[in-house]
């Protein structure tokens, strides 16, 4: 449902300000203000300010977050782990748009101001870290793997070099929740709507040569809501940290949903 | 409400009282925080005036229900809406046509399944407002031109 403000236990009030270091390098300082919520201490979650000295630490957005938390504040919470766009881990808000933290350089930056918020419209567990398992039932419900009638070949399921490249553009995603997360149609009807991300890999199957349950697979997913919620608004195009279209897909799909209707 | 989704409250543990506050998991941010592209102010600005049609619609059906109502009830209507100040109604209703008619298009070749890349869908929502802006000036300057319209 539409829900343009916040929750009251959600609203973000003002935190602390860690000032930076004297030692700190004039022109260096950047303020880092960071969406922080702690589930033991209670509370509505606040924006603290890190004024932080950027000669200090590498060029990613990460870098800096992985600086405070080493010698700012160690309580600051986050996730990550790959630190060059491949698992998808620091997901999160910065700047008003979804990207990755570790491929995001925070002198793309113009102001002297960075905030970073977790991904938007979630539950929040701790600090950037947003709950995922909604994003991944519905992954797990367009069940992203290869389904076959025909017996097994000998070898392996084999597949032109054309048809082959029908997957480039879907294959890639690493499932950050980006593109989901900065859906409005995902924000307002996440219980229903698959999002974006869950209808890229849907499509990723419906394209491949070699699967042969289009038909269930399209019957699963023609739905008002699980589908049909896609209004073109484009975010997850836009973010998408690794330059895929979950929109192309999605309006691949409702034209062969379109199509198979005669 | 799926167990996941923000606002649900989480299962108090076994043998343990209702968990201290917070048992309910904050929202994150979103429109708070959100720096739009101008595709997500095309589509919202789409449905504001699809809204803004349906409104209008009631205008004209009035219109046309006043027409049949005989020539009394029609010149009262007229009388009403050439009124300088009905084109508080007028003017977003045409602005309101002018956009969802360019933005239509819009929507009509995405659906083919063209025109989904960013840069693409960028220009193509910057067109559809530009587009309703200039007609509606251009649609009312007419208008006032040609003596239609006084103010």
């Amino acid at each position: 449902m539409v829900e343009l403000t916040l929750p009251r236990n959600s609203k973000v009030k003002t935190g602390k300000r860690w000032k930076a270091a004297a030692d700190a390098k004039s022109g260096a300082v950047k303020t880092f203000k960071i969406y922080r919520y702690d589930p033991e201490a209670g509370g509505n979650p606040r924006w603290d300010a890190y004024e932080v000295d950027t000669s200090k630490h590498g060029p990613m957005v990460l870098d800096a977050l992985i600086h405070i938390k080493n010698t700012i504040d160690p309580t600051l919470t986050f996730r990550r782990s790959c630190r060059e766009g491949i698992c998808g881990s620091c997901a999160m808000n910065i700047d008003g748009r979804n990207t990755l933290a570790c491929t995001k350089g925070w002198d793309e930056f113009k102001g002297d101001t960075i905030a970073i918020s977790p991904l938007p419209h979630m539950p929040v567990v701790k600090d950037l870290v947003p709950d995922l398992n909604l994003f991944y039932a519905q992954y797990a419900s367009i069940e992203p793997w290869l389904h076959t009638k025909t017996p097994e070949p000998d070898k392996e399921w084999l597949q032109t070099p054309k048809d082959r490249e029908k997957l480039d553009g879907l294959y890639e995603c690493i499932l950050c929740a980006c593109c989901s997360t900065s859906c409005p149609s995902y924000w307002w009807n996440q219980e229903k709507y698959l999002g974006p991300a869950a209808l890229l890999q849907s499509y990723r199957w419906l394209a491949d040569s070699r699967d042969e349950a289009t038909g269930e697979r399209l019957d699963a997913i023609e739905d008002p809501f699980k589908l049909y919620r896609c209004h073109t608004i484009m975010n997850c195009a836009q973010v998408c940290p690794k330059g895929l279209n979950p929109a192309k897909a999605i309006a691949e799909t409702k034209k062969m949903l379109a199509r198979r209707a005669g | 409400m799926s167990q996941a989704s923000a606002g649900a409250p989480d299962k108090p543990k076994k043998g343990s009282k209702t968990p201290k506050p917070p048992y309910v998991k904050p929202m994150s941010p979103h429109l708070q925080v959100w720096r739009w592209h101008v595709t997500m102010l095309g589509s919202i600005l789409h449905r504001v005036s699809g809204i803004g049609l349906y409104i209008g619609a009631i205008v004209v059906v009035a219109w046309v229900a006043a027409l049949a109502a005989g020539p009394d009830i029609y010149a009262q209507y007229l009388t009403y809406a050439a009124n300088p100040l009905a084109l508080v109604v007028w003017v977003p209703l045409s602005a309101g046509a002018f956009y969802h008619l360019a933005s239509g298009l819009r929507h009509l070749l995405w659906d083919t399944g063209a025109g989904l890349t960013p840069k693409t869908a960028d220009a193509l929502s910057t067109l559809s407002i530009w587009f309703a802006v200039i007609a509606t000036i251009a649609f009312w300057a007419v208008m006032y031109l040609d003596g239609k319209v006084q103010l």
